[in-house]
Order: C-alpha cells, then sequence, then structure tokens
C-alpha cells in the first residue's frame, strides 16, 4: 500500500485545527470551495497517482460504511 | 433528598462541616488592626494545598473562607498523577489514592462500536497512577484535617472578604463575619477564591475568553454496576443520538455521566430529575440509581491577563478557567500552588527577591494558556460549530475506524499533563541530550532501591531530601562539588540508592556522571553531564530569580 494512513503530525490536533480555522466564517458552499481547491492543492503535493486513487478508494469505503451503519440505526 | 444523604455519608467518614470562631484579630482596629506576611483567600483544593505548602516551609498562613463547609456536589473528579506527587509532599498523598478510584484506561465509541482505547500511564515504575477519582468534597476534607494538624495555618470559616485596598507595600482586607466587620493587614494576599473570583473584581481586572453556546448536563449517579473503571466516551451513542455522552466511576458507587445537550435547552426543565431520569435510564439500560447531583452547565474558557496585581496573587480557577473535558481546571490549580509556595517562601524570607513570583505568572499563565487551547479544541470537537465542522469531525470519526491518523485526531478530551515550562528560571542545555526531561519539565519518577522502606521511589527520595533545591546525581563519576544547602540525590555508585530496573536512568538519559538540578516543586531547573562547582552554582542563583 503507498498510502500512509499512520498519524504523521507531530500534533494532529493542531493540524485539524488548521483546518477548522481555515473554514471559520465561511458559508457552506464558500466551505466546499475551499475544501475543493485544498483537495486538488494536496494531491498535487503528493504527486503520485496511486496514492491518490488509494486515497479516495478509502474516503469511498467510509462513506458506504457510514451509510450501512444509518440504516441498521433505522 | 438523594443530595443530601450522600453527604452525610460523607460527613460519616470525613468532616464537611465546621463552625465560625471569633478571633482575636476581630478585636483589633486603628493602628492595632492586625498584620500577616500571608492571608491565603478560599479553602477549596488550591488554597488549602497552598497553605499547607507555606506551613510545611515554616510561614504562618491566615486562610479564610465566606462558607462553614465543604462544597456541595462532586464538581472536579479527576486529580493527576502530578496533582497526587504534590499532596504526596504535602503529606496527604495516599489517603486520597487509598479513597479515591484509580484509573489510567479510556475509550472512545462512535454510534455502537468502539473506535478505540488509551492508556494514560502504559509503563510501570511510577508511584502514582495516571489518575484517580475522587469526588472534590473528600480532596478537601482530606485537607482540612492536614490543615487541622499544622499549627501555622489560621482557618477561618465564615470570614468573607469584603474590602481590599493596595496599598503600597501591603494590602488592607476588610472581612465580614456573623460578628460584623473588621480589618487586617497582609503582606501578601493569594487568591484561591474560584471562578466567580469577587477579589479579581475587588482588583479590578478582566476576566475574558471564549464561551461555548452548548449546554452539558452533569449527573452524578449511584447504582451498582460492573462497568470497569475506565473512562468512556461516546460520539452519537445510540441511546443520546447525535449528542456526545461520559461515564465515569468514582468512589462510593458513584458515576459521573456528562451528556451534550443543545444550545436551547431549558436549563429549570432538563435539570428536574424526572426529565433526567429517562435519559440515564437509556444510557444504562435501566433505572435503577439514585440522583447525587444534577446540573446543567454552559463552558467558558478565560483567563487573566496578568496573575499578579502588586501584592495580590490570583491562582487556580480565580486565575483561569477552562471546560472540564480534559481534567485540566483542579489539577492546574494545584499546579500554580506549587509553583507559587516555594517562591513566597524564598520571598519570605529575603533570599530571594520579590521579583522572582513574575517567574509565577510568566510560567502559570504559559500553563493556562496551553490548558485553554487544550481544553477549547476539545470542547469543540465535541460541539461543532457549524455545519463544515460537524463534517469535518464526522469525516475524523469514519476514518479512525480503520486508520490510525484517524484515531489521533479524534478529540475526547485531553487529559491533562505537566505544562512544561519555557522560564527565565532554567538554564539551557550546554550538553548533548537524547532524553531525559528538559529544563522546565517536571521530574519523572522511577523505582529505586537500597534505602529505606519508605524511599522505593524517586519521588519519595526528593521528599525525604526536603522538598527544597535538590541535586540528582547518577553513576560513578567524580565526586560532585555540591554547594551548601542543596539536597542530593545519588544513583548508583558507592553508598548511593540503586536503580534496580534502569528506570531511572533511561528516564533520565543518564551516564555517568549525569546531574540534574531540581527545583523546590520538583521541576528541572539545569542539567549537566559533568557538573562542576561554578556552573552550578550559576544555575542555583539563575533558578532562584537571583540574576
Amino acid at each position: 500500500m503507498a498510502l500512509s494512513t499512520s498519524s504523521n503530525f507531530p500534533k494532529p490536533d493542531e493540524a485539524f485545527r488548521a483546518i477548522v480555522e481555515a473554514h471559520r466564517g465561511l458559508s457552506d458552499e464558500q466551505s466546499a470551495d475551499l475544501d475543493a481547491a485544498l483537495v486538488l492543492i494536496l494531491a498535487n503535493h503528493i504527486g503520485d497517482l496511486d496514492v491518490l486513487q488509494e486515497a479516495i478508494a478509502l474516503a469511498r469505503r467510509r462513506m458506504i460504511d457510514a451509510s450501512q451503519q444509518q440504516q441498521q440505526q433505522q | 433528598m438523594a443530595q443530601a444523604k450522600t453527604q452525610n455519608e460523607a460527613k460519616s467518614a470525613a468532616k464537611t462541616q465546621f463552625g465560625y470562631r471569633r478571633h482575636a484579630d476581630q478585636d483589633r482596629t486603628g493602628a492595632d488592626v492586625a498584620e500577616h506576611p500571608v492571608i491565603v483567600v478560599g479553602a477549596g483544593p488550591v488554597g488549602l494545598s497552598l497553605a499547607i505548602d507555606l506551613a510545611q516551609r515554616g510561614h504562618g498562613v491566615v486562610l479564610l473562607d465566606d462558607a462553614d463547609r465543604i462544597g456541595e456536589g462532586s464538581r472536579a473528579i479527576c486529580f493527576s498523577k502530578r496533582s497526587l506527587e504534590y499532596w504526596d509532599r504535602l503529606g496527604i498523598g495516599q489517603r486520597m489514592v487509598d479513597k479515591g478510584v484509580v484509573w489510567s484506561v479510556g475509550k472512545i465509541f462512535h454510534g455502537r462500536s468502539q473506535l478505540y482505547q488509551f492508556n494514560l500511564l502504559p509503563e510501570e515504575g511510577h508511584k502514582r497512577p495516571a489518575f484517580i477519582n475522587l469526588q472534590q468534597f473528600y480532596a478537601e476534607a482530606y485537607l482540612v484535617d492536614r490543615v487541622g494538624e499544622l499549627p501555622a495555618i489560621d482557618l477561618r470559616w465564615r470570614n468573607k472578604v469584603v474590602g481590599l485596598e493596595r496599598r503600597n507595600d501591603y494590602v488592607a482586607l476588610t472581612v465580614e463575619t456573623p460578628d460584623g466587620l473588621y480589618r487586617m493587614h497582609a503582606q501578601h494576599v493569594i487568591a484561591c477564591d474560584g471562578a466567580r473570583s469577587s477579589l479579581r473584581t475587588m482588583v479590578g481586572a478582566e476576566f475574558s475568553g471564549q464561551m461555548f453556546e452548548d449546554q452539558f448536563l452533569i449527573a452524578d449517579v449511584k447504582m451498582t454496576a460492573a462497568f470497569p473503571t475506565e473512562r468512556w466516551f461516546w460520539f452519537d451513542p445510540p441511546f443520546h443520538a447525535g449528542r456526545s455522552a461520559l461515564l465515569h466511576k468514582q468512589p462510593d458507587d458513584v458515576w459521573r455521566i456528562d451528556l451534550q445537550l443543545n444550545r436551547y435547552a431549558d436549563p429549570a426543565v432538563e435539570k428536574q430529575p424526572e426529565n433526567v431520569r429517562p435519559r440515564i435510564a437509556r444510557m444504562l439500560g435501566h433505572d435503577k440509581f439514585e440522583f447525587e447531583w444534577i446540573s446543567l452547565y454552559k463552558f467558558q474558557c478565560r483567563r487573566m491577563d496578568r496573575f499578579i496585581h502588586g501584592q495580590v496573587i490570583f491562582a487556580g480557577d480565580a486565575a483561569h478557567q477552562v471546560s472540564p473535558f480534559g481534567a485540566r481546571g483542579a489539577n492546574s490549580g494545584l499546579e500554580d500552588a506549587e509553583n507559587l509556595a516555594w517562591k513566597l517562601d524564598r520571598v519570605l524570607r529575603k533570599t530571594s527577591p520579590a521579583t522572582l513570583l513574575e517567574s509565577y505568572h510568566v510560567e502559570r499563565s504559559m500553563a493556562a494558556d496551553e490548558n485553554i487551547r487544550e481544553s477549547t479544541r476539545s470542547t469543540d470537537f465535541m460541539a461543532p460549530n457549524s455545519h463544515q465542522e460537524a463534517r469535518l469531525r464526522k469525516a475524523v470519526l469514519s476514518l479512525a475506524k480503520e486508520t490510525e491518523f484517524g484515531k489521533r485526531m479524534v478529540n475526547a478530551g485531553r487529559l491533562s499533563v505537566p505544562s512544561i515550562y519555557d522560564s527565565p528560571l532554567s538554564t539551557i542545555d550546554a550538553d548533548g541530550w537524547t532524553g531525559g526531561p528538559r529544563p522546565g519539565a517536571s521530574m519523572p519518577d522511577a523505582p529505586l532501591a537500597g534505602g529505606s522502606a519508605e524511599c522505593a521511589f524517586l519521588t519519595d527520595a526528593f521528599i525525604r531530601e526536603g522538598k527544597r533545591f535538590t541535586l540528582l546525581v547518577f553513576g560513578n563519576g567524580a565526586a560532585v562539588d555540591v554547594p551548601n544547602g542543596l539536597g542530593l540525590i545519588r544513583i548508583g555508585g558507592e553508598g548511593g540508592l540503586s536503580d534496580p530496573e534502569g528506570l531511572a536512568g533511561i528516564r533520565y538519559d543518564a551516564q555517568p556522571g549525569t546531574a540534574y538540578l531540581l527545583r523546590p516543586d520538583g521541576y528541572v531547573a539545569a542539567r549537566f553531564r559533568y557538573p562542576v562547582r561554578t556552573a552550578l552554582e550559576q544555575a542555583l542563583s539563575r533558578a532562584r530569580g537571583l540574576n
């Protein structure tokens, strides 16, 4: 597997906080716009299509898991 | 009332009601008014601990409290390793641990499944556990008992400070009692009078910060249950959809439950027992419990700009307030007390200049900023402020199931650890180190052998040396020329204590000759590979605020 899912930030809370703060004061639509740009910037920085494909697969798998869990709860 | 019953039970084990007694100071007026070196205001955990520490260092302390009983409810419950080590130095640690519920493991759940678990003290070889849970009123009752053993402390119940005037070199207090008003002068007043500090208002200080909109229901319930003694935290649990919940054990079969409510919940309605009961019953799956305490909170994170206002010094919640996720309230207040006591001791003895006290503000306001930062982040994660923040949290929680980085980003409270000070009292490392506590960090514990039975740990050895500036020396290095008046702990070498498991050596990155200069509060002031007298004396002067 080319994608690293181990914890890479020395202080993960700071990274999460930076992303949260980047969105403060934005409308929902502006937030989606910011996220889209962030994804492209970070994807380009990684510069590895295999890693990108694995990241996409992980993100999608997570969506399926979440919707299954919701159905169970209903 | 369930609540009254608990207080009665507590009373049988620990005294919580005290009487007002008239003091001779109350008959002194005008030029004859009583003068005291130190008056501590507020007999909570911080004020009591500070008074004990100062008394053990040989000072007379007047301790005032506006009530005549120990406060209701359990309030703080988690006391950290660091706090227990401090209470060991005050002669009260073992009693706290004996009564408390020891824990180090926390579990985080999302929906129905466990996301992960953490262990706050995964290694052996420490005298004290990561945390104990203990109702605050027990902690206070034990501290009051300890105060009773120290004639140097004059604890006056139902003495409420109603006036404060700052003069050039002293403070004039007006105190209200059941017998009316009286006046006293003090060289130093230490305000430990809590989040709603009236002394803070009297000096005209601001207390600003962030207020969180979400409300949290806190209930202490009594039941017999087989849950392990772990901290359990849920995001979006089936019994409390869309919100968070916390379950934690206290002594006497009492369990602390926190439930996040929405920001528009009506406190008067929500805290009615008939409305709380079904919520808790859903969580526990039964309703065989009694309420000990119910309250509704909104949290704030804020601090004073300056902890020192002339001769008036603020400590604990009076100086800084945090949300409770992380156990950073009472524990940081106790760290204030241990930081302040030895500095005030030196200033009162005139062995250090009054400017040494400024380092209390520098070190502890930095710690307050860190505590506020951590608890703000935790509270924001638990109660997202916008759709986008809720989405980000949802993403983190869903990624946490299968990725390590996701787990590390889940924030259900980052529990209190002692701060590392960037301090003017520290001497910057000149030698090479690959581990060990750096100057400004607190001393890690380790098991020792070869001393008395009461000296099985490094923290014990520090107490035996008198809780003063102490040199910790490792190995068969050349004999150290120790400056006068210092405590000395030798590990290894002829006549020294031994390090049976090698843990002290590892935790201090020790080589033969390695020496750590410890402050009276157990923080590292300086460290040396090859200690020489002149460097030691320089570091000591710096740590004492002499240069």
